[in-house]
């Protein structure tokens, strides 16, 4: 546990180093701000003291921003031959691979903690249903760590950051968008596989203010299973031809 | 640490990089690895270092098999990969704490280590500039550093000395020289000096497979059984009447004068104290003045190319 901590620490100072954190964390904020006071159907507009805009508009944003902060972190190792270092020292795959996906949610989590005063200032403004913003952000974290899964496996198999990039937004697609759209031209088991793989409607019910241990799997299984393939492709070179 | 290294093979798709190559280096023993580009040197250290599996053989690192135990080997290895891979973005000093914790180094030694290893390899000038703004010389001290950090028992170098100025170098050499007393020190190199400088055994291999293995002195020796030898005779009534006295001797080979030596021949010959009474008994029976002979070495440059070349 401690190389992992060893680990994800050098990764959150690249990224703070490489100035990508606080690009991330300025764009994640103008953005979602923007459409949360000022257009579309922002606060004033609905006029309700709810976060569900900021929401909304997050899960777009992190859509595109998390394959960016995780497409160099396994590739560039392998492109700079910085993956010898790390497979010469007393590690695990496991622990480099949940190092640097900690690392990630690490600096989801500080840009999320900036939006707090979205939070209190809407608190301000109205009576807030203080329920639906806490899971809203349980949701945004479940969401940021199987996408983080993903953006691994994609960084993992390649030594090129922007084939990384793409593959990881083409997966995210599949989740976001394509499989709820499969999940509405079918109907029975089919549309229920589809509708249960959809990214999108267990987002929907977690921000809606219902946690489902159903919800938490299909997430933390993402995740997991992103990470295990991203293991797995690190173990390759162990296997004996 | 002893290593121990059986019938090692890795193939890359038909290409047999190494093929069937076993060898043991003993603790305080330093192990030049020679051999052209391509031979299956780095593919060998990547192997015991734990980076890619063997197709075929095993390794054991002490008590430890590479295949079995490759944590346990990981730690008592320092290894300096072939270009030296480092974080660009990283300082000097940010860098080595990186790499101590990741090595284990207890946490408060870390400080510690860091500092002798900054003093050790001459890095204190430059220790807060990131690693992208040294030059060549300083990213292979950081490089060295890094690899002896967590004072590991068996070193792995490959070509330790690429990049590095003259003096550096003499430094680097003394430095492997010393840890090589105490530690079981394997490096790479195609620089042949550097191995009779630095190394007690020498291993050439070949198209991956061990070729020559031994001191330097022993593959010189082995090298052919031929000797030469550098003469000068004073008081000779010519060249040609010593050179064809001396070619009448029975282990001599080849007589040829030297232009740049007054009276000077090299004599090619079979190896033995014998060769050299002889040629001395000649002399006095012809009252020739011997005023110089002296054994030339076989170069193991020599050796080399005639192992290393089909």
């Amino acid at each position: 546990m401690n190389k992992v901590w060893t680990i994800s620490k050098r990764e959150l100072r690249s990224f703070f180093d490489s100035l990508i954190a606080y690009i991330l964390i300025i764009v994640f904020l103008g953005l979602s701000g923007f459409f949360t006071w000022l257009y579309g159907s922002d606060v004033f507009f609905v006029g309700q003291a709810t976060l569900q805009p900021f929401f909304s508009i997050a899960y777009w944003t992190l859509f595109f921003f998390i394959p960016a902060l995780t497409m160099r972190m396994i590739s560039d190792e392998k492109k700079t031959g910085t993956i010898e270092l790390l497979f010469t020292k007393p590690i695990t795959d496991w622990q480099l691979v949940l190092g640097k996906f900690l690392a990630s949610l690490e600096l989801i989590a500080i840009a999320l903690l900036f939006s707090l005063p979205y939070y209190i200032s809407v608190w301000m403004i109205g009576p807030i249903d203080h329920g639906a913003v806490w899971c809203g952000y349980f949701g945004m974290i479940l969401m940021s760590m199987a996408l983080i899964g993903i953006g691994l496996f994609a960084s993992s198999i390649t030594s090129n950051q922007i084939v990384a990039f793409l593959l990881s937004l083409f997966i995210g697609v599949f989740f976001l968008i394509i499989f709820d759209v499969l999940a509405n031209s079918f109907t029975g088991v089919t549309g229920q596989f589809f509708s249960y793989l959809s990214l999108s409607n267990h987002y929907g019910s977690i921000s809606r203010g219902v946690i489902d241990s159903r919800d938490l799997i299909y997430f933390l299984s993402i995740a997991f299973f992103g990470l295990f393939l991203a293991q797995s492709v690190l173990s390759k070179r162990n296997i004996v031809e | 640490m002893k290593i121990t290294v059986s019938n090692l093979t890795k193939k890359y798709g038909s290409q047999r990089a190494v093929d069937n190559i076993s060898f043991e280096v003993q603790t305080g023993e330093v192990l030049g690895f020679l051999g052209p580009n391509g031979a299956g040197k780095t593919t060998t250290m990547k192997i015991i270092t734990c980076f890619m599996a063997p197709s075929d053989g095993d390794v054991m690192v002490g008590d430890f098999s590479i295949l079995e135990h490759p944590e346990e080997v990981k730690k008592n290895i320092g290894y300096l990969p072939e270009n030296n891979p480092l974080y660009e973005d990283m300082p000097v000093l940010e860098y080595l704490e990186y790499v101590a914790e990741l090595q284990g180094v207890p946490k408060e030694k870390i400080q510690e280590r860091v500092i002798e290893m900054v003093v050790l390899t001459g890095l204190n000038v430059e220790k807060h500039k990131k690693i992208g703004e040294l030059s060549k010389g300083y990213r292979q001290r950081v490089g060295l550093a890094q690899a002896m950090i967590h004072d590991p028992e068996i070193l792995i170098l490959d070509e330790p000395t690429t990049g590095l100025d003259p003096n550096q170098i003499i430094e680097i050499r003394k430095l492997i020289r010393e840890l090589g007393r105490s530690k079981t020190v394997i490096l790479s190199t195609h620089i042949l000096s550097e191995v009779e400088a630095t190394c007690d055994r020498i291993l050439i291999i070949n198209d991956g497979k061990i070729v020559a293995d031994g001191t330097a002195e022993v593959l010189k020796q082995q090298a052919e059984g031929e000797e030469m030898l550098r003469v000068q005779i004073a008081d000779a009534p010519n060249n040609d009447e010593v050179i064809s006295s001396l070619m009448e001797l029975e282990r001599v080979i080849l007589v040829d004068p030297i232009k740049e030596l007054e009276n000077g021949f090299m004599i090619n010959c079979k190896e033995s104290a014998e060769t050299r009474k002889e040629i001395f008994k000649l002399c006095v029976s012809k009252n020739w003045i011997l005023t110089q002979m002296t054994p030339i070495e076989t170069k193991l440059e020599d050796i080399f190319r005639e192992l290393t070349t089909n």
